[in-house]
């Protein structure tokens, strides 16, 4: 029997790709590890080992196509003895893709029907004419680091694979090729060590933009965050400033497991001294980014990877920055407000359209600043709304969501027709098993549910 | 005055450190050698991580297996000769790259494969995934993303082993890359204070994703790592499944004895990329190519077989189509199983008490 090759996914993320290159044609006879192919996606080009061995019998899928699905048949592997003709018989009863595509791609997928038209808020407002660029949030962030290393010389990056490799997630794309290698550092694996290296560089004046491969493994640096980036401004009398930013990826990505799926917004929003940012939208991650840099403060920059490869809108303006400490009414609305930050904005936004058919109308805020709080901006909405629904990629206790609970007992009590709801992921570790994560995940349809129970209806 | 007598006594505290500080040194090495039997076992068993490794990176490629994926092909050797120096109650501890490791502990590899796609049957339920992965029954303790966090966890193994008086060691892998987290280093103080029976093994497979070792370590030769703890290393050819198992039996006589921990550094190599998804623009091609022509130790036991007249090409054939269907009976049952069941979510958060 003939041997079907079908596009391989290379990465949890990966959906499609190009086939770039065929290293072999039809004829050609391999073995197990010979690398048989190569395919492009936005990350990276990857090459294709053979996992049979046999001849090529066929070529379906020519050099260069792209956009080829996962699990696309795309070549014929003939065994010992067999010609092409076996292919045909093999080829005829119709062979159903194997892909499970449950399986294949749970959350990733979510992102993509997300609406991306965000209306500015009215303190950022833009020149009459400006004209936007659709990029993704991954080119949004290189261009801001770039933007700003171009007018400070003091400011460089540094961490794992941010060098050479061009970042794991290709979020330092050509950095090192404009800023060299004195200003674009790999590290070794040793982030408590380059997380306090970085914080007593900052100590001394420069302007470190540290990346943490993702926010899980900020967790070995915590401590050079908390006890010497955050504290020693106050316990120096205001003499020693650590102008920092740590950024990386945050929350669950896909199908990772537990050590690699965390969000850690309310783990740094706890802690005075620090500033925490989460943006969504690519405009949001240029702006804040570039804010960020220019901060005299420690700041946490909370990415999130499965937002990498989305496109947004982003002015084509000089110097395009956004305020710290600002949240944004991304769609308003008037029964009810939906109020999240970074991906869950996505989920808000897709929530708010079904209860707008359902003839609800959901206002939805984006925090992008988790501390400090921008809350002024909430209550105003819950003024109008009366109703609250707290949407959070992440574990409920002590969250985001509780903190925004809390301030509204404090300060918005008598504008509440509902109880202040929390819409967030399951209160356990997160599961592998595609069923069990997506079980686990905050999705559209709690927060439907969710907004519907505050408004009364059912 | 005062100066001078001070820097009589340092120096002669320097003196006496010095020869009282020659490091602690493992035996020399022996001449390697296996009987036939041995060598077909080496043989199998690696086959066995091979082949279970090239369908695991198959069925990633047709999205049954999500997330991380790290294959171990090409550092077969180092596990199997570890493996086959140890005994019963002896544990294991490891990173992300373990699959292998589960497989040479004697773990049946149908929970294994069924732990990668997610499903009821895998040996952690589904719920840890090809990162995660550990049996109390096999004394492998994991399974661990984080990089480095497994090596002082290890040693608390070997604390406990010592603790409760039993003679059994345990053996804590971590990579080249992993060498330069703190943790680890705190971990080699404590083990060597209070000689823990642990056996540090750095398999150096050269790259940590795409950081060389000497684009990222002071020293490279990381069997030195220990020194300065007074912890003996050795450098040991990590694609000879015989040189390993020589070094791992004097390292595992010496920790049974109570010396305390040794460090061996398992020059090895992947073949494959860091995980799944890995551009290879680190490396040339011929550099893999030179590496799977020259060193692959599953060829090298082969030669030593098929010289030593321990086996026909045929009877090689033979333990190849039991292997090749071992995995296969691995993958479908690791597709056919169901997955786990909803209620599962919310289980084993905390030990009921
Ligand atoms: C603390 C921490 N930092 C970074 C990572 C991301 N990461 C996973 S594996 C890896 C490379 C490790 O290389 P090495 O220790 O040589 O082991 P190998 O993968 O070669 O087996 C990195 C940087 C991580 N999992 N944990
Ligand atoms: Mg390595």
């Amino acid at each position: 029997m003939p041997v079907e090759i079908r596009m391989p996914a290379l990465s949890p993320t990966m959906e499609s790709g190009t086939l770039a290159k065929w290293n072999v044609k039809e004829g050609d006879e391999i073995t197990s590890g010979d690398i048989i192919a190569e395919i492009e996606t936005d990350k990276a080009t990857m090459e294709f080992e053979a996992v049979d061995e046999g001849k090529i019998g066929k070529i379906l899928i020519s050099e260069g196509a792209e956009d080829v699905p996962v699990g696309e048949l795309i070549a014929w592997l003939l065994e010992e003895g067999e010609d092409a003709s076996a292919i045909d018989s093999a080829a005829a009863p119709a062979v159903a893709a194997p892909v499970n595509n449950d399986v294949a791609q749970p959350v990733a997928a979510a992102p993509a029907e997300v609406p991306a038209v965000l209306t500015p808020a009215a303190d950022e407002a833009l020149p009459e004419g400006t004209t936007f660029a659709n990029i993704t949030v991954r080119e949004a962030l290189r261009d801001a680091m770039a933007e700003e290393m171009r007018t400070d010389e003091n400011v460089f990056v540094m961490g794992e694979e941010v060098a050479e490799y061009e970042g794991a997630y290709k979020v330092t794309q050509g950095l090192l090729a404009e800023f060299g290698d004195r200003r674009v550092i790999d590290t070794p694996i040793t982030e408590h060590g380059f997380a306090g290296l970085g914080v007593g560089a900052a100590m001394a004046g420069l302007k470190p933009v540290v990346e943490f491969m993702t926010f899980n493994f900020a967790m070995q640096a915590i401590d050079q965050i908390i006890n010497s980036a955050a504290k020693t401004l106050y316990m120096s009398g205001g003499q020693i400033k650590a102008p920092i930013v740590f950024r990386g990826p945050n929350g669950a990505a896909s199908r990772v497991g537990a050590q690699h799926s965390q969000n850690y917004a309310s783990w740094y929003a706890h802690v005075p001294g620090l500033i925490v940012l989460s943006p969504y939208s690519a405009s949001d991650a240029k702006g804040l980014l570039k804010s960020a840099i220019r901060n005299p403060n420690p700041v946490i920059f909370l990415e999130n990877e499965l937002l990498y490869g989305e496109k947004f809108d982003v002015p084509e303006v000089e110097d395009y920055t956004v305020p710290i400490g600002k949240a944004k009414v991304v769609r308003e609305g008037t029964d009810v407000t939906l109020v999240s930050y970074s991906i869950a904005v996505g989920f808000a936004l897709k929530a708010a359209e079904e209860l707008a058919a359902q003839g609800i109308s959901a206002e939805v805020i984006d925090l992008r600043t988790i501390r400090p709080l921008d809350i002024d901006t909430v209550i105003a909405s819950v003024q109008k709304t009366n109703r609250i629904v707290c949407v959070e990629e992440g574990w409920p206790t002590c969250s985001v969501s509780s903190e925004i609970s809390a301030c509204l007992m404090e300060r918005a009590f008598d504008y509440l027709d509902a109880p202040v709801t929390r819409v967030t992921n399951v209160d356990v570790p997160m599961p592998y098993a595609a069923n069990l994560e997506k079980l686990a995940l905050v999705k559209v349809d709690d927060v439907v549910k969710a907004a519907k129970a505050v408004c009364y209806v059912d | 005055m005062a100066r001078q007598t001070a820097s009589n006594s340092s120096s002669s505290r320097k003196a006496k450190a010095s020869t009282s500080s020659a490091l602690p040194k493992l035996p020399r090495a022996k001449a390697l050698k296996a009987t036939g039997e041995e060598l077909l076992e080496y043989y199998r068993e690696m086959l066995l991580m091979r082949r279970f490794e090239e369908k695991a990176g198959q069925m990633y490629g047709m999205g049954l297996i999500g997330g991380f994926c790290h294959l171990y092909i090409g550092q077969e050797a180092v596990v199997c000769g570890i493996q086959a120096a140890l005994k019963k109650g002896d544990q294991v501890i490891t990173s992300y790259r373990d699959h292998a490791h589960m497989l040479a502990c004697g773990i049946d590899p149908k929970p294994v494969m069924a732990e990668l796609t997610g499903r009821a049957t895998g040996i952690s339920k589904g719920k840890g995934g090809s990162m995660h992965m550990f049996s109390t029954e096999h004394s492998f303790y994991g399974g661990h993303g984080i990089v480095g966090a497994q090596v002082p966890l290890g040693a608390g193994l070997a604390f406990a082993n010592k603790y409760n008086g039993t003679d059994n060691v345990s053996v804590v892998y971590f990579g080249d890359g992993a060498a330069n987290q703190g943790q680890i280093y705190e971990a080699f103080n404590m083990a060597s204070l209070w000689a823990l029976p642990v056996i540090f093994v750095v398999e150096n497979n050269q790259y940590a994703m795409g950081t060389s070792v000497k684009r990222s370590s002071s020293e490279v030769e990381l069997f030195r790592r220990g020194e300065s703890f007074r912890i003996p290393g050795e450098a040991v050819d990590g694609m000879n499944v015989l040189a390993v198992k020589e070094a791992a039996d004097r390292a595992v006589a010496w920790c049974r004895e109570g010396k305390g921990p040794i460090l061996l550094e398992m020059k090895t190599y992947r073949y494959r990329g860091h995980s799944m998804s890995d551009p290879a623009k680190y490396r040339s091609k011929e550099e893999v190519q030179k590496m799977r022509a020259d060193h692959d130790p599953i060829d090298q036991v082969k030669q030593r077989l098929l010289d030593g007249k321990d086996a026909t090409e045929d009877e090689l054939k033979a333990i190849d189509k039991e292997v090749k269907a071992i995995v296969a009976e691995a993958a479908t049952f690791a597709q056919e199983s169901p997955e786990p069941d909803p209620a599962e979510l919310y289980t084993e958060v905390l030990t009921a008490y």
